[in-house]
């Protein structure tokens, strides 16, 4: 695996200062400690948030330190949350609600579609919504289809609203901290399945840790990596993976067992684009794989495709290729079926590169 | 921002903000003492035909038939024959047994959750005696009770639990989120309180059709917070739709005590006097109240008096699931402190006292109940646990995604068999 560790963006002069071994649960808590320090104005509210600590233990300890009435329990309402949210925004907090699994957003959507989203371009930036939601999405746990879904693409359809994922440690440390400083609404998806540890796809093999990678090496202060820029994983000539979250490290694994020189993206933002890095890549390598757990139809590889074919056609060599999750409900026993794990990905890097 | 001091309006109070804090967490050493528990019988019974306006003090009190002696006092005494009474505790003990022995399969990595109802176990039992067999129930995750008392299969529950080969849910969904048709369970769903505005719905059409059926419909006191629940609260009083709205108030959702959900203002039951509901609160540790009051709502809603909403008063004795340790977030003292009592013990107890039952035939049921459980577990088991691998035809992945198969799922179908025997190292964990 190359070194996954970056230099801190040129606008920021924080470092980080000493570093520490974090997972991403560590890094994602850090990240929202260090803001509620620095900003009276930042909340951290949610669904078993408060004293318990969250579900993940994403906020423990953070109301003990920093008090009831910044970091609390919510009723169960998704709705209410992100309405809440808004309007603690409108009043000049800076809410990081949290929505305990992305798959219960869905009561919330109204809230986040036609208001946080809408609401500085209706009122001629009188009023905005500087909110952060943070969501764990993905499967690979077996939790069935009430916990396992990804429906970034349905947010990233939606004008007006950022979409995050990290896909380490450090990664999320950084972007979930740009996030919360950034003015707009934020949707900051938090790959469960790699909470503790990278994942190669192989689910029956034993699980890592992150305290072996590169990546969950990361500083206990502040920093933090600027809002719509890809990162590339690693190096390579052969062709272009667009990949974010888990799936990084899934195709990371499966170059690496194929042999292939490819160059792995990783987005990190989905809205905005990296569109510079995206494009340099794919005129460089002339081929473009696309992965994404989430199902394939409407899903964010369409655009990533479209968007790529706009750009990049003279420089094609080989049709893009989408890796993605089957146009299914996520299933329980046949989690890893719907899965585009090694298999999937596998073959269809053998696909691209056939006549290479 | 703006610090309020500084504000032109500092010489006005500055305000502050309540946050809801239960009264114990661990170490505390736990007191019930604040909890108002009315002595059995008091509560009035209204008649069926009377006017929800007229008895809202109801929604306030607590209808409980059973007292500390094991009596059944008062008029919500359901007057239940020794046999009736016999079999509810069965299905009860039977709820217990089952859960205990699944809640273990998990932990032996048989299977990837469970859900108990430990305490809990009047309220989905006693409602299921109550109603006919053809009202259509829906549940959320923690009536697996209502399966057990209408003598569903406990093969067939667990074949689901184990997302293996029987599995009438081919593996689809997560363990406990039963479908049950034929017993009249609607699917459960992960998502809380969509099952709220369904039974209305179901309840409506129902009524629509001159249909003699109604609905009842359960969700826990944290997921009364949701939309769908004041959605639901609203159709039903506008149709005055034959349904039952059962909120089982547990005290806790996850580490959430009920407070966050609105119980230091007011009762549950009392959401239904915002919407011109009946609304009653019941004991729910009581097995005769928790009937009494199902059999009352039944009777309204099958003379077209329209909803009732019923808050059974229990206590969660177990964690969430077997995903969470609630020693992390409540005093270990509560279960054992909660003054409503063990519910089998309640209904045990009562049968003692009319001499309909002794201590050495409930022990020999126990034994024999955990036995049936096991043998059932044991047949079970011969189908597959998830523990040793996946047990549907690969490509039923794509099965109930539409009715018919759209060309993009056929080729997404055929995408994945190719792929498998391309890759020679099958998915399945067996390789
Ligand atoms: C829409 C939605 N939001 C959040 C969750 C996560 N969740 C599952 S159970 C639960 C607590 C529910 O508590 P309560 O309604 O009191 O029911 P109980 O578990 O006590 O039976 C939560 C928050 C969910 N399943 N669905
Ligand atoms: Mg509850």
């Amino acid at each position: 695996m190359s070194d996954m560790i970056e230099t801190p963006v040129s606008d920021a002069s924080d470092t980080g200062g000493e570093t520490t071994r974090m997972n991403m649960i560590q890094a994602i808590n850090s990240a929202m400690d260090i803001m509620m320090e620095r900003d009276p104005d930042v909340i951290v509210m949610g669904e078993d948030v408060g004293y318990f600590g969250g579900v993940f233990r994403a906020t423990a300890g953070l109301q003990a330190k920093h008090g009831k009435t910044r970091v609390f329990d919510t009723p169960i309402t998704e709705c209410g949350i992100i309405g809440v949210a808004v309007g603690m925004g409108a009043y000049g907090l800076r809410p990081v609600p949290e929505i305990q699994f992305a798959d219960y957003i869905y009561p919330a959507l109204d809230q986040l579609v036609s208001e946080a989203a809408r609401l500085r371009y209706r009122s001629a930036g009188e009023f905005t919504s500087p909110i952060t939601v943070r969501s764990p999405f993905g499967g690979g746990i077996f939790g069935g289809q009430t916990h396992s879904q990804s429906p970034e693409g349905l947010f990233t359809h939606m004008s007006g609203i950022k979409t995050v994922i990290p896909s380490t440690p450090y990664d999320a440390k950084g972007l979930l901290i740009a996030a919360i400083e950034d003015n707009d609404p934020t949707l900051f998806f938090e790959p469960k399945r790699i909470y503790n540890g990278p994942f190669d796809g192989y689910w029956d093999r034993p699980s890592q840790n992150w305290s072996k990678h590169p990546a969950g090496e990361v500083p206990t202060g502040y920093y933090k990596i600027e809002l719509g820029k890809a990162k590339i994983v690693r190096e390579g000539q052969a062709l272009t993976i667009l990949a974010y979250g888990t799936m990084v490290h899934v195709c990371t694994a499966v170059v690496a067992e194929a042999g292939i020189d490819a160059e792995i993206v990783d987005l990190r933002t989905l809205v905005p684009l990296d569109i510079e890095t995206i494009e340099a890549s794919v005129k460089k390598t002339g081929r473009c794989m696309i992965v994404h757990e989430a199902t394939r139809t409407s899903g964010f590889g369409a655009e990533l495709s479209a968007i790529v074919q706009e750009r990049c056609f003279y420089h094609l060599e080989a049709p893009i290729e989408r890796v993605t999750g089957f146009d299914t409900p996520y299933p329980h026993s046949l989690e890893w079926a719907y899965f585009p794990g090694p298999v999937r990905i596998g073959e269809a890097l053998k696909k691209i590169m056939k006549d290479a | 921002m703006t610090m309020a001091s500084e504000h032109p309006r500092a010489n006005l109070q500055p305000l502050t903000l309540h946050i809801p804090e239960p009264k114990f967490r661990p170490g505390d050493a736990v007191d019930f003492a604040e909890v108002d528990v009315p002595p059995a019988g008091e509560a009035r019974r209204p008649d069926t035909a009377d006017k929800a306006s007229d008895f809202t003090d109801l929604a306030y009190t607590l209808v409980r038939v059973l007292d500390d002696d094991g009596n059944a006092v008062g008029p919500w005494d359901p007057k239940l024959s020794p046999d009736v009474l016999r079999r509810m505790l069965r299905s009860m003990a039977l709820l217990r047994a089952f859960d205990e022995r699944m809640f273990r399969a998990q932990r032996q990595g048989k299977t990837s959750f469970y859900m108990k109802a430990l305490g809990e176990e009047a309220v989905a039992v006693a409602a299921a005696y109550a109603l006919d067999y053809e009202d259509m129930c829906f549940p959320s995750y923690r009536q697996q009770g209502l399966l057990i008392a209408r003598g569903w299969s406990l093969v067939d529950m667990m074949n689901q639990i184990y997302s293996n080969t029987a599995d009438r849910l081919g593996g689809k969904q997560l363990p406990i989120m039963y479908s049950v048709k034929e017993a009249g369970f609607f699917s459960i769903s992960g998502n809380l309180t969509t099952q709220y505005p369904q039974a209305v719905g179901w309840a409506m059409a129902s009524a629509a059709k001159g249909d003699t059926r109604i609905a009842a419909t359960w969700c826990g006191e944290g997921s009364t917070a949701e939309g769908d629940f004041h959605s639901a609260c609203t159709f039903a009083a506008v149709y005055r739709a034959p349904v039952i709205f059962n909120v089982v108030n547990n005290q806790w959702a996850i580490s959430s005590f009920s407070g966050f959900a609105g119980a230091e203002a007011t009762t549950f039951a009392a959401r239904a006097v915002g919407y011109g509901i009946a609304g009653l609160r019941v004991d729910g540790n009581d097995a005769l109240a928790v009937y009494a009051a199902t059999q009352w709502a039944a009777e309204r809603a099958r003379t077209n008096q329209g909803p009732t909403l019923i808050e059974h008063f229990t206590y969660r004795a177990e964690g969430h699931s077997t995903s969470d340790d609630p020693g992390q977030y409540r005093s270990e003292g509560e279960p054992n402190a909660w003054p409503l009592g063990d519910p089998i013990k309640r209904l045990k107890d009562h049968l003692i006292a009319i001499g309909e039952w002794d201590d050495a035939r409930h022990a020999a049921q126990d034994k024999e109940l955990a036995e049936q459980v096991k043998a059932a577990q044991k047949e079970a088991e011969k189908n597959g646990i998830l523990g040793h691998g996946l047990h549907q035809p690969l490509e039923s992945l794509f099965d109930g995604v539409f009715e018919e198969l759209p060309w993009h799922l056929k080729e997404q179908r055929q995408q994945m068999l190719d792929e498998e025997s391309a890759s020679g190292r099958p998915w399945d964990r067996k390789a």
